[in-house]
């Protein structure tokens, strides 16, 4: 309980932060770093407010702490120091008020002998749904990243943008609230790429997800996010911040577009300038 | 594709086939040349009239041969298997068993058979127990191997979705285990046919009668020497026919997905 008092304060800040907001925000990182067990400082303390609906992105030089950051809001590690809220409240609640996370890695970490539909349900047999009821829910998820033709082939005979596809319909087959992504086409040819992004960033907007994505390309970041979050290493923090008020859907068009172009340059010249910033801190 | 495939396989068959043929001619036709005689060493039409002639005998002895391989198998493979899921249920049972597992699998089986064969009364069950010893290993080691060689990414998944621990091993462990055991499983499989064998000379040395092993010794004793070829001949055909049961096996569990067992589809 000691541990409690002592954020208080920091509870405080947040909700004073945010009252003007009618919904409150998906996720907030109070104050939160990350020291790794051998004293390296992965995050320095860091401030941030994930608002509902949004998509935001994290880039920026290797060693920056943006899978670090991802981490901490999936809650698969904890901070060293500060604190992080899921709606307001800590992660013990996420569960109970029927909100969900979900991931989607770089690799699409589908079972080779199960059949797409199988890889898809698995998410809902951890929580013992009923086949009744999760097939319907499995058939949609699939038919969401186009896929229905093939719900009985197995990933081998599938294509590495279709396994990610499957791997995207896994995630969304719990319908979540929140979609943690890290470099999830980051093995992928330009023009899948491209196409997948298309199709993400409809649905994110289409279900009102909440989508944290961590990235190396810029154009994918411009594409796809409401916000950027530029990184810096040693220690890991948040460089600057871009807000890309281009509004949903989104298509090639966007991407064909000066603005686009202008939004791709400026986060360019940010990220060099990130690098310069993070080579000073002793990486060897 | 169709006929190109079609070749393939015929080829497969075929082939080997065709080379067995020539080797039997070559020897039949080269002993009779050589009048080699009958009692040094038969040629193949000897050891096929035999085989009619002692049709009965040998292949009653061939049904004590495959009864005890059966159940040397079938209990190695279930006792092998709960002892690798008691490996990987955690590291010091592992460390401290599997030393012993090894110094099993290391004895000769002919070095322990006599002593198992005076133990216990039944002739069938010491010659099943001999056999076991011999099957057990290779589904111990490969089935352990099979169960700690998970997924990272799929493991790191399913510890995400806090899935509990009997849905990770029944959904990752087992399946993901499966290629492995199947590997296991051919190896065992001609085991204990060795095993069955190996303790039916050393019984049928000790004057307990049995089995194919039996047969051997016994035309040895009365230089019946194409009843011997005869006997060697079936259990052969009995490993390779177990052989290819497994495979059979391994390739209807595993063609769906794993790459062991898949064609190329390019």
């Amino acid at each position: 309980m000691r541990v409690l008092s002592s954020v208080k304060p920091l509870d405080e800040m947040a909700k004073q932060m945010t009252t003007a907001d009618e919904r409150p925000p998906a996720v907030e990182v109070l104050s939160a770093e990350k020291v790794f067990a051998n004293g390296a400082r992965g995050l320095a303390p860091i401030d941030l407010s994930i608002a509902d609906g949004e998509f935001l992105t994290l880039i920026g030089p290797s060693g920056c702490g943006k899978s670090t950051l991802l981490k901490l809001v999936a809650n698969l590690i904890e901070p060293s120091d500060g604190r992080l809220l899921w709606w307001r409240g800590d992660f013990a609640q996420v569960g109970q008020e029927g909100r969900r996370l979900a991931f989607v890695f770089q690799e699409p970490t589908l079972m080779p002998w199960a059949r797409v539909e199988a890889n898809v349900r698995l998410p809902l047999e951890f929580g013992n749904m009923p086949r009744a009821t999760a097939d319907p829910k499995v058939a949609d998820a699939i038919a969401h990243v186009g896929l229905s033709k093939f719900n009985r082939h197995f990933p081998r005979q599938l294509s590495g943008g279709m396994k990610m596809r499957v791997s995207i319909a896994r995630a969304l087959v719990t319908d979540p609230n929140l979609l943690l992504m890290d470099e999830p086409f980051g093995a992928l040819d330009e023009f899948t790429r491209n196409k997948l992004d298309d199709d993400l960033v409809n649905l994110s907007w289409e279900r009102k997800l909440t989508t944290v994505f961590v990235t190396h390309s810029i154009y994918e970041a411009v594409f796809l996010s409401t916000r950027i979050i530029v990184m810096a290493a040693n220690p890991g923090r948040i460089f600057r911040i871009m807000t890309i008020d281009q509004p949903q859907p989104r298509d090639q068009g966007f991407r064909d577009s000066s603005k686009f172009a202008a939004c791709c340059r400026e986060l360019s010249t940010w990220l060099a300038e990130a690098s310069l910033q993070s080579a000073g801190g002793g990486e060897s | 594709m169709k006929p190109l495939f079609e070749s393939e396989a015929f080829v497969r068959i075929a082939a080997p086939v065709a080379v067995g043929i020539v080797l039997f001619a070559v020897w039949e036709v080269g002993f009779r040349l050589a009048s080699v005689p009958v009692y040094l060493f038969p040629k193949p039409t000897d050891i096929f009239a035999s085989l009619l002639h002692n049709g009965p005998s040998l292949l009653r002895a061939l049904l004590v041969t495959l009864r005890v391989t059966l159940q040397a198998f079938v209990a190695a493979v279930i006792l092998g298997t709960l002892i690798a899921f008691m490996f990987v249920q955690s590291r010091a049972i592992e460390v401290s068993l599997f030393p012993y597992a090894v110094l099993l699998q290391v004895t000769p089986v002919v070095a322990i058979a006599p002593l198992i064969i005076i133990l216990v009364k039944n002739t069938q069950l010491s010659l099943t127990i001999c056999a076991t010893l011999v099957a057990l290993f290779p589904i111990i080691s490969n089935t352990t191997l099979g169960l700690r060689s998970v997924d990272p990414g799929l493991a790191n998944f399913f510890r995400m979705n806090r899935a509990s621990r009997f849905k990770t091993l029944v959904k990752l462990r087992i399946p993901g285990a499966l290629p492995y055991f199947f590997g296991g499983l051919r190896i065992s499989s001609g085991l204990a046919l060795i095993g069955a064998v190996v303790a039916e000379f050393v019984a049928g040395t000790g004057g307990r009668s049995s089995g194919l092993a039996y047969e051997i010794l016994d035309a040895g004793f009365t230089l019946d020497i194409p009843r011997m070829f005869a006997a060697l001949f079936l259990i052969t055909l009995t490993g390779v026919l177990l052989f290819a049961a497994m495979v059979a096996l391994s390739q209807w569990a595993l063609s769906d997905w794993h790459d062991s067992e898949t064609r190329a589809e390019a």
